[in-house]
């Protein structure tokens, strides 16, 4: 497809401005002025309406393909969550910075303070500040929580790790590092938890926090999760829960029962929202009290007649990880799939998505290598190396799908599985889809054994074959020269 | 059983799925969680149907006083958003999926983003731009953090003119880092030259500007590149785009990083978000961007198509070692801000830069006519301006919100000192009649 650059023809508009009814400003000087105006597209409103939408179906999306991208919570966003977004699109985030503005916007920030009230009782935390922009801008909030919690003890210097385990999403250690700290990576067992013993060896008081994951990326709940927190606790190192998985436990575990201090939550992932073609998400952090102090401001606050302010002079802050309030437009979405569902729909949530990864990985377990055979939460990890040993690769199955008109599952992570292929069904999927795409990758192990050539062709029915990615990152040709 | 209409399941269908998997119930499947785990409390209300939800949403919105006449600025700007930006970026093909991973079945998220960098690239005069960040804020943080690697120094010196929250943000991001965060004192509005000539010296990985400044001045920075270069740092620009409709690009200037907040294109107000951090660099530079970002290559049989590319540099390969820990971006936010800017087009861009500035010209006209009003900067501005109250300017903003005027930015919670002054944002939505009747209730608010 042509680049919308390549359409441009000079002097043509897509919309047409207001007209001025002030007089013309005196011109700037020269000095400040840029020498060429910038290379922008020229082209009608058809024009651009064609070329987007003929992009848009160019793409897999929730809406038109089952998209069972592991770790991703995929789940089918309902309409009335954009429709409720757009009833809050006029307010200006300054406005409540004002003085005296917070009367003009109790609605948004009572929105804001009910949706934490609301999480912090699905995960057991004390309090939420809503202005993490995604899941790792979350972690990295957290992480930072945790640093200011030591520091203000005085023992900022002496506390320099934070423990992962081996399984862990890469935004965990990445996050860290942020914060200032290195990393302790411990393996995983043959029961696909993190090592206890391992664990344990790791442990000193030079541990600033352990990050987990539960169910872990492998999709499995660690039953030794509160003794791995009592553990932590010894060390005076605090637990940080990774909520990428959350939406496996609603109502069954809260993390903050089970020995986290804190914790992030996907609301792009558990709660509905859209994930936009790799965002916007929104990362709220949930602490409990001994973390309260050093929480992100402005922090939105209940005074004694019910009324929400503004507290923006803590002296023990971290201060400010995002310009306003977070992502509020993603929260409002969020808030509403919540109410909708309320108690019992979120625990169906969960119910039904551990019903379905289970149900197919009953149904794969004789055609795929399960390397951790046992009940599985949310997701569950299969590995290509039986088809390997065809030289088909996790790669070539997942290109298979595509022919077949689904989104590929996560492919090569975790890292700790060979040749990986991560399953996230969700529990919006219907049981006949799911038949459907069962029959699907046993038709890719059947494939294999017979003609693996045609798993290396595929995929053939989309725009484009398969892409050289070498050539790519070797020219690096990222922005359009003519 | 169906208390969630997007859990499709029948129960015979679930009976059925139970007997595949060989339990009895889907307890059974919780079973791993040791019961003394289990949650005794979930105190959520009960769910409704979407017709509620809609109402109860509606009612909230409704708590908030509507019909706001925006003078206010301060990073989130009140601009015109064409129908096509909605329509488009709701077709669900974009919204609803993800990071483009497998890029076969994703191309139109590719080579959308690529066509959004290219934007950015020749909307700030730069080699490379990344596929977003999350907002301004971070923006300006990763860029500085960048500037660490590039240089491996450890001080990072930052103009007061720049937005405070922007700096608020970095300073969180830089904290636990061993690195040193050096702020200019603004002068009337400006960059203190002489402080900066004087805290130049080879510690110094970046020095970090913002243009238009908080205060609204455009300044002229010609020379200012050369000697930051001139130590071995880097200049990083915090620049607002739609300005650069008209002002001279961050690589004109001679900025190596160029940073900001995306709200403008095509983003709604949304009480703060979502929008997108927007980072352009100079093409050396690219392998220690942060974030995603889409190149161009061929599939097998030479057709052009889009990957992401240089992935090594990101967290789920390089976990600890990477540029930065960011996943998840703000790709639905820059494809708006490329439909925006597809739209408004060329000639178009640079039409809307001059009408904001000529209404903030007739408004900084308009209200400086007042007794006892008068401009604090003595540089040009483009949409925003600082007036000088004869009195705390935040008690004329409380009270003028009262009247449905959110009547600008009071500094005193920024800067110390500045209590009488007014930072004041005059968009292209403003008009002539909104400008006039604010003119008068700020007259009349100065009277009492």
């Amino acid at each position: 497809m042509h680049l919308i650059y390549e359409q441009s023809t000079p002097g043509r508009r897509g919309v047409r401005l207001p007209a001025s009814d002030v007089p013309a400003a005196s011109a700037l000087p020269d000095t400040l002025l840029r020498a060429e105006k910038a290379g922008l597209a020229e082209v009608s409103e058809l024009d651009l309406v064609r070329h987007f939408t003929n992009l848009s179906r160019r793409n897999f999306s929730v809406d038109t393909n089952f998209y069972p991208l592991g770790s991703c919570t995929m789940k089918y966003n309902a309409k009335v969550l954009e429709n409720s977004a757009a009833l809050f699109t006029p307010f200006h985030p300054m406005t409540a910075l004002l003085p005296g503005g917070v009367d003009f916007c109790q609605g948004t920030l009572g929105m804001l303070y009910d949706l934490g009230q609301l999480l912090a009782d699905i995960t057991g935390m004390d309090e939420v500040t809503t202005q993490p922009l995604a899941g790792a801008h979350g972690e990295m909030t957290g992480i930072m929580l945790i640093a200011a919690y030591h520091a203000a003890k005085g023992n900022r210097a002496k506390k320099k790790y934070v423990v992962v385990p081996d399984s862990s999403h890469g935004t965990n250690p990445a996050s860290a590092a942020i914060a200032g700290y290195e990393i302790i990576t411990v393996p995983t067992a043959p029961y696909g938890d993190m090592d206890l013993e391992l664990f344990k060896a790791a442990m000193s008081d030079e541990v600033a926090a352990v990050m987990m994951t539960c169910p872990n990326t492998l999709g499995l709940f660690n039953p030794h999760i509160k003794e791995i927190s009592d553990i932590a606790h010894s060390f005076d190192a605090l637990m940080y829960y990774d909520g990428a998985n959350l939406n496996a436990i609603m109502g069954k575990v809260k993390p903050g029962d089970v020995g986290f201090d804190v914790m992030h939550v996907n609301l792009h992932k558990t709660f509905g929202t859209p994930h936009g073609g790799g965002g916007p998400g929104s990362g709220p952090v949930g602490v409990k009290r001994a973390l309260i102090p050093f929480l992100p401001q402005p922090r939105i606050v209940m005074d004694g007649d019910g009324k929400l302010q503004l507290e923006t002079a803590n002296p023990g802050t971290i201060g400010r990880t995002a310009n306003f309030f977070g992502n509020f437009g993603v929260m409002v979405r969020a808030y509403a799939y919540i109410i909708m569902l309320g108690r019992e729909g979120l625990i169906q949530v969960s119910e039904q998505a551990v019903l379905n990864a289970n149900y197919i990985k009953e149904k794969l377990k004789g055609h795929y290598d399960l390397p951790y055979d046992m009940t599985c939460m949310h997701e569950v990890v299969f590995s290509a190396s039986r088809q390997l040993e065809h030289g088909v690769h996790a790669i070539d199955i997942a290109k298979f799908l595509i022919d077949k008109g689904y989104h590929p599952p996560t492919v090569y992570f975790p890292m700790i599985v060979k040749e990986a292929i991560m399953i996230e069904p969700t529990e919006t999927e219907s049981k006949a889809t799911m038949d459907a795409f069962i029959e699907a990758m046993i038709e890719a192990a059947r494939t294999a054994e017979s003609s693996p050539q045609a798993l290396h062709d595929a995929p053939l029915t989309m725009p484009i074959s398969r892409l050289d990615e070498t050539k790519a990152a070797r020219e690096q040709n990222v922005c359009h020269i003519g | 059983m169906l208390n969630s209409h997007y859990c499709p399941h029948t129960p015979e269908e679930i009976q059925e799925m139970l007997s595949v998997i060989g339990v009895a119930s889907v307890e059974e499947l919780f079973a791993p969680i040791p019961p003394a785990l289990r949650a005794t409390t979930f105190n959520l209300p009960t769910g409704m149907s979407e017709f509620e939800t809609f109402s109860r949403m509606q009612a909230i919105a409704g708590e908030n006083s509507q019909g706001m006449t925006h003078f206010i600025g301060g990073g989130f700007y009140d601009h015109i958003i064409p129908s096509v930006v909605d329509h488009l970026s709701g077709r669900a093909e974009f919204y609803t999926a993800y990071t483009p991973y497998q890029p076969e079945c994703s191309q139109g998220t590719l080579q959308a983003l690529f066509e959004y960098q290219t934007a950015i690239c020749r909307l700030t005069g730069l080699d490379v731009s990344n596929a977003s960040l999350y907002d301004g804020g971070s923006a300006c943080a990763e860029a500085a953090m960048m500037a660490l690697r590039v240089t491996g120094r450890s001080r990072i010196v930052v103009d007061g003119c720049v937005s405070p929250f922007s700096r608020q943000v970095l300073k969180t991001y830089l904290f636990n880092l061993d690195v040193e965060v050096v702020e200019i004192a603004p002068q009337g509005g400006l960059l203190d030259r002489a402080a900066l000539a004087a805290l130049l010296d080879d510690r110094v990985a970046a020095v970090l500007i913002q243009n238009p400044n908080f205060f609204g001045s455009i300044e002229d920075f010609s020379g200012l590149a050369d000697q930051v270069h001139g130590v071995g740092a880097l200049l990083i620009g915090s620049v607002y785009p739609i300005s650069l409709g008209v002002l001279k690009s961050p690589g004109e200037i001679g900025i190596d990083i160029a940073v900001g907040d995306g709200q403008s294109l095509g983003n709604p107000l949304s009480f703060g978000g979502p929008s997108f951090g927007f980072i352009a660099a100079a093409k050396k530079y690219i392998r220690n961007m942060p974030g995603r970002i889409v190149g161009e290559t061929v599939d097998r049989n030479g057709k052009r198509g889009y990957v992401l590319t240089l992935q090594a540099r990101e967290q789920h390969i390089k976990r600890h070692r990477a540029t930065s820990n960011i996943c998840s971006n703000q790709g639905l936010c820059a494809l708006r801000g490329l439909i925006f800017l597809s739209s408004v087009g060329k000639e178009g861009l640079a039409d809307l830069a001059r009408l904001n500035r000529d209404k903030a010209e007739y408004a900084k006209a308009r209200l400086s006519a007042i007794p006892g009003v008068s401009v604090l900067q003595a540089s040009v501005t483009f949409n925003e301006f600082t007036l000088v109250l004869p009195k705390n300017a935040a008690a004329v903003v409380a009270g003028l919100l009262e009247m449905g005027i959110a009547a600008g930015v009071p500094l005193g919670d920024y800067y110390k000192g500045f209590n009488n002054c007014l930072v004041v944002t005059v968009t292209e939505k403003r008009t002539k009649r909104e400008i006039d009747l604010f003119a008068k209730e700020l007259e009349v608010a100065l009277c009492i």
